[in-house]
């Protein structure tokens, strides 16, 4: 079984199914007797240590909280001396001036470009990372360690160092401001991790349930498709959504090899935005970076718990 | 398809392994195994803006990394960078694990609570955090400098915080580590749940405090939980761009406040010294390498296992 795919370790986050360990402390509501005058005294510290989670939580939320509360305000209200905790004086004119206003940082071509990144590099590296998967997993081969070795090694090299040596290569391609050259990068940024995922995932299914099926008298592509495919389902929608969300915030590419103004995507285009507006509006600011962060939120809350283990299965087997 | 994983005898192996494995490391090779020897030469070369423009690039053996080594700014960036990132990493990692400790106390009400306010930070673009942090701290209407006046009662309005390299990274720092603490506290939490009760219980039941139930058990059953997260962190602390790059855009200035990255981008693209860029560039690889080693051997116990 793989670490991945049900390693108790998943933060079960957003569902915390109770997790085996009651608390150290012994909140236990088991009535034996001897615990009664422990939770007696356990009491006024839950109280305190309650309080603090409410404390955590809103510095957590607060800056999500501030940008969608400032996009919705006018600006003239953002800029006042006092500042409005609530959108009471609710406009959507940040957004229109966003999406359809300034016509020097217009915010479409922006998103164009960046779903289209994203949609190509999500589809190519789910892709070639599978069956790259398939390759480790499935088969025991000469060079087979010395390619994980690698995948873990090149997921290490650093993107800010290799910025002017890759564009120079786009650059030869003619493929700089395109979005191919972009998707390119992207892929070869996120292939490692996709690959080392998609492994543990692939891992999680035995080859003796496709063999069973083919003694069925299932054909090995029909086995494959039926009984394998469908289970690594969950693990290709997670490590997808890790890919997409890459793609989407990337910015020290973007910024050197999509340098035309037509070829932003909306990360480089946020910071286009907010050198034109900084002294000026900060309402429009946040509503920008509000539409920035959407998708990702969206999709960030589908995957959050295969993300951490993925990254740390090993540590948590070792 | 031939399915061998499970029979240990490699037999009828044939091309079909390597086959699949073709895409993936051709796009690696390509995308990131050339530009990597085209910096490696380049760094060893004369390679400035006459170069880009079809001057020949003569070699210049360690010319540039002489250069770079004793350049004062070099150091002056590193140490900016190495300090900001274990300041960043010791911040981060001990808030992660406090709030995965106060997690695990809290009832499930609570915890949802904490965790939903986690997931939504640690969701946001770096960018958009980055953003919004600095407007939470401008200048003339950011709602820090109001608090800290209601508060303390010490007139903060107009009080200008990217100005200082100080303030700068005062504010950068914020962004890193509240977007950082949710991933370490979810893990450090998850890894708390793999604690035995009965190991807690029986120390319990020994007279061991909190603090020493802390530091004598669950340490020891989370070491290499700390040993990647640590590790990890270091390498995303040390290689931060975005924020400190966006951040120069509100405010600040780039000569104070570059950390290694940025100084990269700036050496190479900003002033055209691509030999430079890419010595420092390579020196960047190779700290980030050996950084590295660690997690990568421990990632390796789980592929054999």
């Amino acid at each position: 079984m793989t670490a991945v795919v049900s390693t108790p370790t998943r933060p079960d986050s957003a569902s915390p199914s109770a997790p085996k360990s009651a608390p150290p402390s012994g909140r236990a509501t088991t009535a034996a007797g001897g615990r009664v005058a422990r939770r007696r005294r356990i009491r006024p510290s839950s109280i305190v240590l309650s309080a603090v989670a409410v404390i955590v939580f809103v510095l957590s939320v607060f800056p999500v909280y501030w940008m969608v509360n400032s996009s919705f305000l006018p600006n003239n209200l953002v800029r006042g001396s006092v500042p409005h905790f609530f959108p009471d004086e609710f406009t959507l004119r940040n957004y229109a001036l966003v999406l359809f206003g300034d016509t020097r940082t217009p915010f479409l071509p922006a998103l164009l470009n960046s779903i289209g990144t994203t949609v190509i590099t999500v589809g190519v590296a789910l892709v070639f990372a599978f069956l790259a998967a398939l390759a480790v997993t499935r088969f025991r081969f000469r060079g087979r360690r010395s390619f994980v070795i690698a995948i873990l090694v090149v997921q290490m090299i650093p993107g800010e160092a290799m910025i002017i040596s890759t564009y120079r290569l786009l650059e030869g391609w003619n493929l700089l401001n395109s979005i191919i050259g972009l998707s390119l990068v992207y892929v070869a940024t996120v292939l490692p991790f996709t690959i080392w995922t998609l492994r543990g995932f692939v891992n999680g299914v035995p080859a003796e349930l496709e063999e069973a099926a083919m003694i069925d008298g299932c054909s090995r592509t029909g086995a494959f498709w039926r009984i394998t495919f469908p289970l690594l389902a969950p693990g290709l929608i997670a490590t997808g959504v890790f890919g997409f969300i890459q793609a989407w915030n990337e910015f020290v590419f973007a910024l050197v090899v999509m340098s035309d103004d037509s070829a932003h995507t909306l990360p480089v285009w946020l910071r286009t935005f907010v050198q034109a507006n900084t002294t000026t509006n900060w309402a429009a600011i946040m509503a920008g970076s509000t539409l920035v962060a959407i998708p990702v939120v969206v999709f960030f809350l589908i995957v959050q718990g295969r993300m951490t283990s993925g990254l740390v299965s090993g540590a948590v087997k070792g | 398809m031939s399915l061998v994983a499970k029979t240990k005898t490699p037999r009828r192996v044939g091309f079909a392994p390597f086959a699949l494995l073709v895409p993936g490391t051709a796009v690696l090779a390509v995308v990131v195994g050339w530009p990597l020897i085209q910096l490696l030469i380049q760094s060893f070369q004369e390679y400035g803006r006459a170069q880009v423009f079809g001057a020949p690039a003569p070699f210049i053996g360690l010319g540039n990394y002489v250069e770079v080594l004793t350049d004062q700014k070099f150091w002056n960036v590193l140490g900016r960078s190495v300090l900001f990132c274990l300041v960043c990493v010791v911040v981060t990692i001990v808030l992660g694990t406090l709030v995965a400790l106060l997690m695990q106390r809290l009832n499930k009400f609570f915890r949802t609570l904490v965790s939903i306010g986690l997931l939504l930070a640690w969701a946001m673009p770096p960018l958009s955090a980055t953003f919004v942090w600095g407007w939470v701290f401008d200048t003339q209407y950011g709602i820090a400098n109001y608090l800290i006046t209601q508060v303390s009662g010490v007139d903060f309005m107009g009080h200008s915080w990217l100005i200082s390299a100080l303030g700068f990274f005062f504010v950068a720092g914020i962004v890193v580590v509240w977007g950082a603490v949710p991933f370490v506290a979810f893990t450090v939490y998850a890894g708390l749940t793999q604690v035995p009760d009965e190991v807690i219980e029986a120390a319990q039941l020994d007279g061991a405090g909190a603090v020493a139930r802390f530091r004598l058990i669950v340490l020891p059953y989370l070491r290499s939980i700390f040993l990647v997260l640590i590790v990890l962190s270091v390498i995303w602390d040390l290689r931060v761009f975005a924020q400190i790059k966006a951040l120069q855009t509100i405010g600040g200035s780039v000569a104070d406040t570059s950390t290694i990255g940025v100084y990269i981008y700036e050496t190479s693209l900003a002033n055209g010294e691509y030999g430079t860029g890419g010595a420092i560039a390579v020196i960047l690889v190779l700290i980030l390498m050996a950084v590295s080693f660690v997690y990568i051997r421990q990632s390796l116990k789980e592929d054999e296992a």
